[in-house]
C-alpha cells in the first residue's frame, strides 16, 4: 500500500518532466532541419529570406529558423529529417508494429522477436552457468582463489568488442543465426550473474552458519535452507543487470554481418540509408524491449520475495 | 600436445588447491599467485590445443602469434588507443560526468524535479543506449566527437542517478546538526552532503568507466575515420586478422582495467572513511 502511494506521489512530477522532455524535443526539431526545410520551401516557389542554399549553409540554425517561421511547419513533416519529431517516430512505430503482418520483413514485430529470441536464449544459458560457478566457487577455496579475481576483473574490461570477431568466426565455421548471438549475450550476462550470486551465497553471517551447523545440518543442508534463499534477492539484482547485458549484447551482435534482421541491423541499415525515422522507431523498440523485460525480472522478483515473505 | 595441456591443467590446478587450503592461504602472495597461475595455465592451454588440434589461425591464433602482433603494431595500437579512449571516451566521460554533477545540484535543490526525474533516469539507465549511437554519428560526424557524444549520453544517467542517491545518504540529524551551526546550503552541500555522497559517486564513476569505452568502441562500428579501435576490430575481423583483432582486445582489456584502477585508486584516497575502504 505504502509503495503505492509513493508511486501516486511522483507520477505528477513524472509526468510533467517527461511532457517537457517531448516538448524540449519538438522544439529542438525547428534548428534542426530548418536547413533542409527553407531549401525544400524555396524549391518549392515559397519565398525565405535569404536566398541560395550557399549563402543560408554559414548561417546559424536559430538564425534561419527565427527568419523564416512559415515554414516551421515542414521541420516536423520531412521524410528523412535529421531529427524526427515525436509524432513521426511514434507514426512509424505504431505503422511497423501494429499495422504490418508479423511475418513481414518490414514488420519490427518480426525484428524484434529475431533480437528477443537470442536475447532470452543467451540470458538463459549464461545465468545458469553464472550460477553454477557460482556455488562451485562458495564451495572451493582453490575455485574462489583462482576464478574470482578474474571474473571481477572481466567487469572493468569492454568485453562488447570481442562481438564481431564471435560473430565473424562462428560464421565461417557454419554457425549462423541465432546461435553466434546467444553466445554473446550469455557472455555479457554471465558476469554479473557470477559476481552477485557469490556475493548473495555468501551473505548468511556467521551466527546464520553456525546456528546450522549446531543442528548438525550437512553441506548440501545448509546450501538448500540458508544459503540459497539468502541468495534470491541478490540474485535477482543481478539479473536485471543481466538482462540488459544480454539484449546490448544481441543488437551489437547484429551489426558486424551486416545481418539482415533484428534489431541491431535496423538500425543499422537506417544509417546506411540515412532512415533516421527508422533509426528512431527501432532505437524506440529496443528501449521498450528492454524496459519490458526488466520490469518482468521485477515482477517476478517482487512475486517470489513475496511468496518467501521477505517482500517489503 | 592436447594431452600434454590436460596434464598441466590437471598439475597446475593441483598447485592450486594445495596452496588455497594450505597454511599460507591468507598471505598477499598467495592471493595474488593462485589467479595468475589460473591465468597462465589458461594462456598455456589455448597454446598448446591450438597448436596441438592445429585450430585454423581464421578461427583462434594461439597468444604467442597475439603477442608477437601486439609487439609488432605498436605505433597502430597507440594510434587507436589515443583516438578511442583519449579523445572518444575520456573527453565524453568528463563532460558526462560533470552535465550529470551540475544537473543534480539542480535535481537536489527541488523536491519536485528529484521526484520527476529521477523515475526518469533510472528507467534510462537501463536501456539499451549504445543504439544512439548511429544518430549521434549522422549528427557529429565520423571523427571522435561522435564518440565523445555516445559516451555522454551512456554516463550521464547512471552518473545523474548515483550522484542524486549519495545526495540524500545524509541523516536528518546531521542535517539539522549543520542547520543549528547557521550553514549556509552551500556550506552544508560542500561540508556534508558532498562527502557523504562520495561513496555512490564513484560507484557511478566505476560503472561508468566501464560504460565509457564499450560507447567509444561500438560507436565506431558505426562509422569512423580509418583509426581507431573499433575501426580495427570491424576491419580486421573482415580480413580474417584475427590476431589483430585479440591484440586489439587485449589494448581494451588494458585500457579498461587501468581506467578502472586508477578511479579505484582515487576513490580509496577520497574516501578513506567508509567502511568499505577500512580494513
Amino acid at each position: 500500500m505504502k509503495r503505492k502511494a509513493r508511486a501516486m506521489r511522483s507520477l505528477g512530477p513524472v509526468l510533467v518532466v517527461v511532457a517537457a522532455i517531448v516538448a524540449l524535443w519538438y522544439a529542438a526539431c525547428v534548428p534542426m532541419n530548418i536547413h533542409t526545410a527553407v531549401t525544400d520551401a524555396e524549391r518549392a516557389g515559397v519565398a525565405v529570406s535569404p536566398e541560395g542554399a550557399a549563402v543560408r549553409r554559414d548561417i546559424g540554425a536559430v538564425r534561419l529558423a527565427l527568419g523564416n517561421t512559415h515554414v516551421w511547419g515542414d521541420t516536423f513533416a520531412q521524410e528523412k529529417p535529421r531529427l524526427p519529431a515525436p509524432h513521426q517516430v511514434a507514426a512509424e512505430l505504431w505503422d511497423t508494429v501494429a499495422m504490418k503482418q508479423v511475418s513481414s520483413r518490414r514488420s519490427l514485430v518480426y525484428h524484434g522477436w529475431i533480437t528477443l529470441s537470442a536475447t532470452l536464449v543467451g540470458f538463459a544459458i549464461g545465468t545458469v552457468a553464472g550460477v553454477l560457478l557460482a556455488v562451485g566457487i562458495v564451495h572451493s577455496r582453490a575455485m574462489d582463489m583462482s576464478v574470482m579475481p578474474w571474473a571481477i576483473a572481466s567487469q572493468t574490461i569492454p568485453i562488447l568488442a570481442i562481438a564481431p570477431m564471435i560473430i565473424v568466426v562462428l560464421n565461417s565455421v557454419g554457425v549462423q543465426g541465432l546461435v553466434p548471438k546467444a553466445i554473446i549475450s550469455a557472455y555479457l550476462s554471465f558476469f554479473p550473474v557470477v559476481v552477485g550470486m557469490v556475493k548473495g551465497l555468501r551473505s548468511p553471517s556467521p551466527m546464520d552458519l553456525d546456528l546450522m551447523r549446531t543442528w548438525s545440518a550437512s553441506r548440501g543442508q545448509t546450501f538448500r535452507k540458508l544459503r540459497l534463499p539468502a541468495s534470491v534477492p541478490y540474485l535477482f539484482a543481478s539479473l536485471k543487470i543481466g538482462i540488459a547485458a544480454s539484449l546490448v549484447g544481441a543488437i551489437v551482435g547484429e551489426l558486424p554481418t551486416g545481418a539482415v534482421r533484428g534489431l541491431g541491423a535496423r538500425l543499422l541499415t537506417g544509417s546506411y540509408y540515412g532512415q533516421t525515422i527508422q533509426i528512431w522507431s527501432a532505437l524506440f523498440a529496443t528501449a521498450i524491449l528492454a524496459a519490458g523485460l526488466v520490469a518482468l525480472i521485477s515482477a517476478l522478483e517482487r512475486a517470489t520475495l513475496a511468496r518467501m515473505g521477505v517482500g517489503r | 600436445m592436447v594431452l600434454s595441456a590436460l596434464l598441466l591443467w590437471v598439475l597446475a590446478w593441483w598447485v592450486n588447491v594445495r596452496i588455497a587450503n594450505g597454511p599460507a592461504a591468507e598471505t598477499r602472495a598467495a592471493r595474488l599467485g593462485v589467479p595468475a597461475i589460473f591465468g597462465l595455465t589458461l594462456l598455456v592451454m589455448w597454446e598448446l590445443v591450438v597448436r596441438g588440434l592445429g585450430v585454423p589461425l581464421v578461427i583462434l591464433p594461439p597468444p604467442s602469434l597475439i603477442a608477437e602482433r601486439f609487439a609488432g603494431s605498436l605505433p597502430i595500437l597507440w594510434a587507436d588507443f589515443l583516438q578511442t579512449v583519449v579523445k572518444g571516451a575520456l573527453s565524453g566521460y568528463a563532460i558526462g560526468c560533470l552535465a550529470a554533477f551540475g544537473t543534480a545540484i539542480l535535481v537536489d535543490r527541488s523536491d519536485f524535479l528529484r521526484r520527476g526525474l529521477m523515475p526518469v533516469g533510472s528507467f534510462v539507465a537501463a536501456l539499451p543506449i549504445v543504439g544512439t549511437a548511429p544518430i549521434l554519428v549522422m549528427w557529429y560526424g565520423f571523427d571522435w566527437q561522435s564518440k565523445a557524444a555516445v559516451v555522454v549520453v551512456m554516463v550521464f544517467f547512471p552518473m545523474l542517478v548515483n550522484i542524486t542517491a549519495g545526495l540524500q545518504e545524509t541523516s536528518a540529524m546531521q542535517r539539522d546538526q549543520m542547520k543549528t551551526w547557521a550553514a549556509s546550503y552551500w556550506q552544508g552541500f560542500w561540508k556534508l552532503r558532498l562527502p557523504a555522497a562520495m561513496p555512490f559517486i564513484f560507484n557511478g564513476l566505476k560503472i561508468s568507466s566501464t560504460l565509457a569505452l564499450i560507447g567509444a568502441i561500438v560507436a565506431e562500428f558505426f562509422g569512423s575515420p580509418i583509426v581507431g579501435m573499433g575501426f580495427r576490430i570491424s576491419t580486421s575481423v573482415g580480413q580474417l586478422a584475427l590476431d589483430m583483432v585479440w591484440a586489439e582486445i587485449a589494448v581494451a582489456a588494458i585500457a579498461g582495467s587501468a581506467f578502472y584502477g586508477v578511479v579505484a585508486f582515487i576513490e580509496r584516497k577520497v574516501t578513506f572513511w567508509h567502511p568499505s575502504q577500512r580494513g
